[in-house]
């Protein structure tokens, strides 16, 4: 699946919720659902300190493709977290630096992406981006 | 107790107060406002915003300097503002230094009593409980003059240990500057004792009264009080206005925080001569409107009457802790005897960012973080607290959406 199609599912699963709390429950759920991170991964330099909640992010680069493994110690933040890395998780880091991450948005979720909120979510976001950037750059050389 | 039987106690038509706060009838996520950060601002009434208006749309003008009428209009204006904001802490008016708020009163006095006051190796007290903005003027002030910051600590229930700070106060000790009520915890601390053992060995007070002089009537000359800090946004102002009390022989004996205008007598190259106080600490063009509109608070808190508000409160305060204490699974942080109509508490081990947040969706406006407690924080091991703050304008109806929103919270956060 692409970046696009899963975010596109996400949108699409929360198009039959009518209650607020449907999507806070979606949400939470998916958080529980995150494999649990690898404590070895759980460290200070995986740390992306937000203003109030933690999340941690590690990145794994295989075949190609990069894989993201993260936590939070707040379950809303990390049920977006786990929606953030399910969508980009596996993808090449050329897609990922291109991708527009449009699904956050949509579902009404805008304000977790707002400076003001520093959750974490955002500094994770713009993380993510860099692993990829990094890895894009590192790909181009060797090619 | 039910609401009805709470309701008889109160001593307030809530329903007409509210009336007098438009933002109260709004809407938040569809549903009505349950406004509850009341400690890190207040809403304000209409006789606030329209003096205010009134300010800029008839008589707006720069103080102090002009002989044309609109500015005499205006210097009379802010003047008898500053007579209002002192009336209403029984100081006089040229005991009252009008600041951007709290946080900049205590930065004034910490700059100017420590550079007239504070020598190497003298000591300053402040308490566990502290705001970061009673705590790191004074780290500040220390660093600069070599001096050293005591801190009293408290107990569990979010008390200072009295015994602990009596034996800190010594020949050392130059200030004590602590909170009158906890933002935080809502714990009111026994002022009068702090006062009386720093005077019998004549150390100065001064009381951050921030999260105090909305609920407490407070008598500076009564508490005999040697400075006092306090907003106008969290008493019914504006924000951006504040004031620093001092008795007139302390303040006498201070040096200028900032030069400008309106703050000297005479200025030439070769010696400028200072202003008396309070002017000597208001340099440049002061916050006029911000004056007025926080004295129009002021006088609509006395034209409601400050025991009544204080009963509603008390009021308040009860019902709010029976209802809190009865959720299964919350703990409050702060658990004072004497405390004010502040509550924070966590839900099991659930952040509390998730905690406003789900709120918030409910259209409850409470606090999540540290509140500027960072130290208080650390001592209790949390991350953070969710907090309720409640005004006299809240009713009893309001506690049981909260209650009812933090059940809803726990479901959604398995709790």
């Amino acid at each position: 699946m692409t970046i696009k199609e899963s975010q596109d599912r996400i949108i699409e699963d929360f198009a039959a919720f009518e209650e607020w709390t449907d999507k806070y429950e979606y949400i939470i759920q998916s958080g529980e659902d995150l494999p649990p991170m690898d404590p070895q991964y759980k460290t200070d330099d995986n740390l992306i300190r937000g203003c109030q909640s933690r999340v941690w992010l590690h990145a794994d680069f295989k075949d190609g493709l990069l894989h993201f493994t993260a936590d939070s110690d707040a379950q809303i933040t990390k049920g977006l977290v786990s929606l953030v890395t399910t969508v980009l998780s596996g993808q090449s880091p050329a897609d990922i630096a291109d991708a527009e991450l449009f699904f956050i948005d949509a579902i009404g979720l805008r304000s977790h992406l707002s400076p003001t909120r520093a959750n974490g979510l955002l500094a994770m976001l713009k993380q993510i981006k860099m692993y990829a950037l990094g890895y894009k750059v590192q790909q181009a050389q060797k090619n | 107790m039910k609401v009805v039987e709470t309701m008889v106690q109160i001593p307030l038509d809530l329903e007409k107060i509210r009336l007098d706060f438009p933002i109260l009838h709004t809407t938040v996520n569809g549903k009505p406002l349950v406004y509850f950060d009341n400690g890190a601002t207040t809403q304000k009434p209409l006789a606030v915003t329209r003096a205010i208006e009134t300010y800029y749309n008839t008589y707006n003008s720069n103080v102090h300097r002009g002989v044309h009428t609109l500015s005499q209009k205006a210097t009379i204006a802010y003047e008898e503002s500053r007579t209002t904001v002192a009336g209403f802490i029984n100081a006089k008016p040229e005991e009252l230094i009008f600041t951007k708020g709290t946080t900049d009163a205590i930065n004034l006095l910490a700059y100017t009593f420590g550079k007239q006051f504070i020598k190497e190796g003298d000591e300053i007290i402040i308490s566990a409980m502290e705001h970061h903005s009673n705590i790191v003027p004074w780290q500040l002030c220390c660093e600069d003059r070599k001096a050293v910051l005591k801190v009293v600590p408290i107990n569990d229930k979010g008390e200072l240990e009295m015994g602990e700070y009596e034996k800190m106060l010594s020949d050392k000790t130059k200030l004590v500057a602590i909170t009158y009520v906890s933002n935080t915890l809502g714990t009111v601390n026994p002022v009068k004792d702090i006062i009386a053992l720093a005077h019998a060995r004549n150390i100065p007070v001064m009381l951050d009264a921030a999260q105090a002089v909305q609920h407490i009537a407070i008598d500076v000359k009564e508490l005999d009080v040697d400075f006092m800090a306090f907003s106008g946004h969290k008493l019914y102002g504006p924000t951006g206005i504040g004031a620093l009390y001092g008795k007139e022989s302390w303040l006498e004996q201070l040096p200028p925080y900032q030069g400008g205008g309106d703050m000297i007598k005479t200025v030439s190259f070769d010696k400028t001569v200072y202003a008396d106080p309070p002017l000597r600490f208001e340099a440049g063009t002061p916050n006029i409107a911000g004056a007025i509109g926080m004295a129009a608070g002021v006088k609509y808190l006395i034209g409601i009457g400050l025991d009544k508000i204080a009963t509603t409160e008390r009021v308040l305060t009860e019902y709010a802790l029976e209802q809190l204490s009865s959720i299964d699974g919350l703990r409050l942080i702060g658990t004072a005897e004497h405390r004010g109509p502040t509550f924070s508490f966590i839900i099991g081990n659930s952040h509390p960012t998730d905690v406003g947040e789900l709120l918030d969706m409910q259209g409850i406006a409470v606090r999540t973080g540290h509140h500027c407690t960072q130290p208080l924080m650390d001592l209790f091991c949390i991350p953070g607290t969710a907090r309720a703050s409640l005004s006299f304008y809240n009713t009893p109806e309001e506690i049981d959406r909260l209650v009812d929103g933090i059940h809803k919270a726990m479901k959604l956060l398995k709790k």
